[in-house]
């Protein structure tokens, strides 16, 4: 099994999570991040006093799905996260050691 | 008494209810109940006269007296003022600061609202508004002492032919500087002075400072700094009022005060943990732009309502408030456009509060166009002030209490020196002189005052938090609650 984390614009969560939808995927979490790569901050003053904030807000998005399905899953983020520009995202695959549904305790396969 | 006493109280009596300043006429005793029949019958030609108020010293005169337009308005003004710092101040400041700290910077101005109340009311008004000597006012209003709104039974004895009746005369005190309203109003209204002007200096030491050590800066604050600056300005035989020092609504008063105790603050506490280092951006400007909006409308009541009356005087106060404010807050958001690149949220809103306190000490003697003149000149000095000045003194004076409204508070007093007109009614001359001297009077006594009073405070309790109080954030480590 894979956990896939997809960093995205957080304008592109509707479309990344229509996409997973479409090859399968029932679950997923989204948390709201702050990040930077490439891409530049802004500047901010207040009374004066500049500020450079360099994180950009980021979307967060966590799926875990079954080794057979995580290509097609990769590719339907980076086709719907897609928008051209620096700091569309990126996508981190980690191998998931074991799943289980808490509320009747089915494990790995039967839990994703 | 005598009967010609009575009667003359019983006449003043029949004809109390429709208007102030009456001086009743003899004949209209005849219209009037039944048992004034003793007047009509003793009343002689002599007019009956309410008791004058004095100009020198609070003094009771009768209900019929009060004038009804300038009480409602005095009680709104007080109402208006009231909510400058609650809410208006809290927010303005809370948005500011950064979000671990928002509770605490709330609670100061809810506390200082209820501390200065109590204390005023037990001796703060005594020695603002009482006679005294040129330099601080008396104790008789104690506790309010002789604050008083009355009923008096005065028997009217019998005549041979009717029965006695009593009469019921409304007494109430009014002070000699509001002499159409119930002293009463007075004091509530100039208490709101009173708690605004140690709130603001809260802005010097945000982010930083015990409640404990607050508490006793503020109490000790009102009573040996605030009371007897007021009392030099605005009490007739105060040195200030005496030699011509302009002062329409607390440009000295209020803002230099509390604007150069706020750099007595800064220099006493020292910066913030990581100041200049670590990012302190304000955590919501939302609530500052509502605190300043409320500053603005309550405004009103701060200088249209130092004219103590519903007349032209107010009217003309709230239209020059009006125009200098519109005018600075465009004028910091210019410069800042020009010097900057953009025009910030927090800089029209900055701009609004620095033209409202450089018109407060102008505000019943200037006419518009000087307004608009003396709001430029707060927005564009203001401005150089909290950005340019602080950064290359280096104090830590967080929400620019002294960069706003000390600088702001000289550049109105001094402009009113330059611009008071003589043309409006009410009005005086003004002199740049004069004005410098009540100036520098300010700014000498507050600032070291102040300093002391820090000191001591410092040497038994402590001023500040520790550093791990700091960082974790004043609203859980004083208050033991946090916003999410």
């Amino acid at each position: 099994m894979k956990l896939i984390t997809a960093i995205i614009k957080p304008f592109k969560l509707e479309d990344v999570r229509k996409a997973i939808g479409e090859v399968g995927v029932q679950g997923v979490t989204v948390t709201e991040a702050r990040g930077f790569g490439r891409q530049r901050g802004h500047t901010e003053i207040y009374r004066g006093a500049e500020y450079n904030v360099e994180f950009v807000p980021k979307t967060k998005v966590e799926i875990a799905v079954p080794d057979s399905l995580a290509e097609q899953v990769i590719e339907a983020i980076s086709k719907a996260a897609r928008d051209g520009k620096v700091g569309d995202g990126k996508i981190f695959v980690l191998d998931l050691e074991q799943v289980v549904r808490i509320r009747t305790g089915e494990r790995d396969a039967s839990a994703i | 008494m005598s009967t010609l006493l009575r009667a003359v109280l019983f006449t003043l009596l029949a004809l109390s209810v429709p208007s102030a300043w009456a001086d009743p006429p003899a004949e209209a005793a005849a219209a009037s109940t039944a048992a004034s029949a003793p007047a009509a019958a003793t009343a002689a030609a002599v007019a009956p006269t309410p008791p004058a108020p004095s100009s020198s010293q609070p003094s009771v005169i009768l209900n019929a007296q009060i004038n009804s337009g300038d009480t409602a308005w005095m009680l709104t003004s007080t109402a208006l003022v009231l909510m400058m710092t609650v809410p208006g101040l809290a927010l303005f400041y809370g948005g500011m600061v950064r979000k671990k700290n928002v509770l605490a910077t709330l609670m100061q101005s809810f506390a200082i609202t209820c501390l200065v109340t109590i204390l005023w009311y037990v001796i703060g008004y005594s020695l603002a508004f009482t006679p005294g000597t040129p330099y601080i006012g008396g104790l008789s209003r104690l506790f309010m002492n002789g604050v008083i709104y009355v009923k008096d039974i005065a028997a009217v004895a019998a005549t041979k032919d009717t029965p006695a009746v009593q009469a019921v005369i409304g007494k109430v005190s009014v002070s000699h500087l509001g002499v159409t309203i119930p002293e009463t109003v007075y004091a509530m209204f100039q208490l709101t002075f009173a708690i605004i002007t140690p709130a603001l200096i809260c802005g010097a030491f945000a982010e930083r400072m015990k409640f404990s050590a607050m508490l006793w800066f503020m109490g000790a604050w009102s009573i040996i700094v605030y009371a007897p600056v007021a009392h030099w300005m605005w009490e007739p035989g105060g040195w200030g009022a005496t030699a011509g020092v302009l002062d329409f609504a607390g440009g000295t008063v209020v803002h230099i005060n509390a604007g150069v105790a706020a750099l007595a603050c800064a220099l006493a506490l020292g910066k913030r943990v990581g100041y200049n280092k670590e990012p302190m951006a304000p955590h919501n400007l939302v609530l500052t732009v509502i605190g300043a909006s409320l500053l603005w409308v309550g405004w009103f009541g701060f200088n249209a309502g130092s004219a103590g009356a519903a007349d032209g005087r107010a009217g003309m106060a709230m239209a020059v408030t009006q125009i200098a404010t519109a005018a600075a807050a465009l004028a910091w958001m210019g410069t800042e456009w020009l010097v900057k690149g953009r025009p910030s949220v927090l800089g029209i809103a900055s701009g609004a509060v620095a033209g409202l306190v450089a018109i407060t000490p102008a505000s019943g003697f200037v006419m518009p166009t000087p307004a608009l003149v003396i709001g430029v000149a707060a927005g564009v000095i203001c401005f150089l002030a909290a950005t340019s000045l602080k950064k290359a003194l280096g104090y830590d004076d967080s929400l620019d209490a002294f960069g706003v409204h000390c600088i702001g508070g000289i550049v109105g007093a001094l402009l009113t020196g330059v611009f008071a007109s003589t043309a409006l009614d009410g009005g005086q001359a003004g002199s740049v002189i004069t004005q410098l001297q009540g100036v520098m009077a300010t700014l000498a006594y507050s600032f070291v005052a102040s300093y002391i009073i820090l000191k001591v405070i410092d040497f038994t309790i402590g001023l500040r938090v520790n550093e791990e109080q700091e960082r974790e954030g004043l609203d859980v480590s004083l208050h033991g609650e946090h916003v999410e």
